[in-house]
């Protein structure tokens, strides 16, 4: 019966898979500061197939891509990709874009780190004031580059878990929206910010050291860890991502007079 | 109080407007939660009536886990089906992941236990009303459950009703097997969590009115349907 109802199913939606639309397994920066509304159209057009877009943290992206639920793979945590590919999961990985990270915090600025360009120094600052600080805590790439950052600080903060150090366990805009809810810092990806539509009296407090870059990488998943990978059309759309005219579509993408992602493949 | 006033403005506007994309999202939440509800009566209603009028050792605990399974949470049915139709899981030959497909299997396996276990309820009651009519007449199980699944319709639209409820304002299990994809498998509930989480709350608000409103015409139309027949009836 459930055999029967489940291949029913199958043969309805057999239509839609018989295109070789993509998946790609994508961090939620890229989604929800509207890169791919800006890069998709162009692109469709062009190859004649879908880019479907499944956004989540980095940390279950990858684990969907090695679970064999997508074709290519978007994220932001250059260590874990380098692993996924060591690992067998990705043919090859290669540099697409960058931008920053920064630290966003409440004007009343309790821990008195508005205007630093040194995020140890400010963490530092965070963590001896007891100032709230609102995490990811979910893996994903900007979660591990929080706690890198916390580690290069020599700080635990899961010594003040629950009091000043707050794990939202969600995506950033969940966590953005917990950290303006109660007063917390946070760190988040520029994308993201700039996008972000309940800023309240937040504003960037840390911006511009070294250590907040922030590249974005892409990979091909690889056919002989997973025989579904539409291999022709998910390598043509990483192609375009990194050929002249893809870069400059990425570059081309602006809110509101400024530019939120920066192209560098093949440097 | 500012972003309820402009998310009322919001939502009115959208739908005057009929957005081509609110459109797209409100068909596809229709379309996912309405087939779920009727494949999990297709499942429900028949396992609530033979629990209503058979009695078997280990009824009673299986009575209990039935009303259990009522509670089950969405973000763990979708785990389990995600786990399932994955390419890497049993059912991943399919290629169901990511689909409207994959997005009914999972709102059907959360509601079905709850037709079931609310159907056998009413089934239940009606049964103890007319169980020696039902003897005198000598009608077999499957004419006794006719009988009472007609006899109780009414009661039971109001028993989809729930199950339809349940499906169509769950975000748990469709966003892990759906997976939010614009123009494919993005339903109401997927998009407010999306304006969510983008700080647009306004919008965000404004998705759960139209989501709210579409719920109350669902209802409507059933009161009517249900009005009308009952007026038929007895003319």
């Amino acid at each position: 019966m459930t055999k029967t109802f489940v291949s029913i199913l199958a043969l309805t939606f057999a239509a839609s898979a018989a295109h070789a639309d993509i998946i790609v397994q994508s961090t939620t920066s890229t989604a929800n500061s509207g890169l791919y509304d800006h890069l998709l159209p162009t692109f469709e057009e062009k190859a004649g197939f879908k880019v479907n877009v499944v956004a989540v943290g980095t940390g279950q992206a990858i684990k969907n891509a090695e679970n064999c639920d997508g074709d290519v793979l978007l994220v932001h945590a250059k260590p874990s990709e380098e692993q996924f590919v060591a690992d067998g999961f990705g043919e090859m990985r290669s540099d697409l874009m960058y931008n920053d990270f920064v630290i966003v915090g409440p004007s009343a600025d309790p821990a008195g780190i508005a205007g630093s360009d040194n995020a140890q120094a400010a963490l530092q600052t965070i963590a001896e004031a007891g100032a709230l600080f609102a995490s990811r805590g979910d893996e994903s790439g900007t979660h591990k580059k929080e706690r890198a950052l916390w580690s290069d600080a020599n700080i635990d903060p899961l010594a003040g878990s629950g009091s000043w150090y707050r794990e939202t366990g969600s995506g950033m805009g969940a966590t953005l929206n917990a950290a303006v809810g109660m007063g917390a810092y946070a760190l988040t990806d520029r994308a993201t910010w700039l996008s972000f539509g309940n800023k309240g009296d937040y504003n960037v407090v840390v911006e511009g050291d070294e250590d907040l870059f922030n590249q974005y990488g892409v990979i091909l998943v690889s056919p002989e860890a997973c025989p579904s990978v539409n291999v022709e059309e998910g390598q043509a759309f990483i192609d375009w991502l990194l050929s002249e005219e893809g870069q400059a579509a990425i570059a081309g993408y602006q809110l509101g007079g400024k530019q939120l992602f920066f192209p560098n493949a093949g440097s | 109080m500012q972003q309820e006033t402009s998310a009322i403005w919001l939502a009115l506007e959208m739908v005057l407007t009929g957005e081509h994309d609110l459109i797209e999202i409100v068909g596809l939440s229709l379309q996912v939660s309405l087939t779920a509800t009727t494949l999990a009566c297709a499942i429900g209603l028949p396992v609530g009536a033979l629990l209503a009028i058979l009695r078997f050792p280990g009824r009673g605990p299986l009575l209990v886990l039935v009303n259990a399974l009522m509670g089950l949470p969405p973000v763990v049915v979708g785990l389990l089906v995600y786990l399932a139709l994955s390419r890497s899981g049993p059912l991943g030959f399919l290629g169901l992941l990511y689909t409207p497909s994959a997005m009914i299997i999972a709102q059907t396996i959360l509601i079905a236990p709850i037709v079931a276990a609310l159907s056998r309820q009413v089934l239940e009651d009606l049964h103890g009303e007319y169980a020696d009519q039902f003897r005198s007449f000598g009608l077999g199980p499957i004419q006794t459950i006719s009988a009472l699944l007609w006899d109780g319709r009414y009661a039971l639209l109001t028993v989809a009703l729930a199950g339809f409820g349940r499906a169509v304002a769950e975000v748990g299990a469709v966003i892990i097997v759906g997976g939010n994809i614009d123009h494919l498998t993005r339903v109401m509930t997927t998009a407010i969590a999306l304006e969510t989480s983008k700080g647009n709350l306004a919008l965000a608000l404004a998705l759960g009115i139209v989501l709210l409103s579409l719920a109350l015409i669902v209802n409507a139309l059933v009161y009517g349907l249900r009005l009308t027949a009952t007026r038929a009836a007895y003319a």
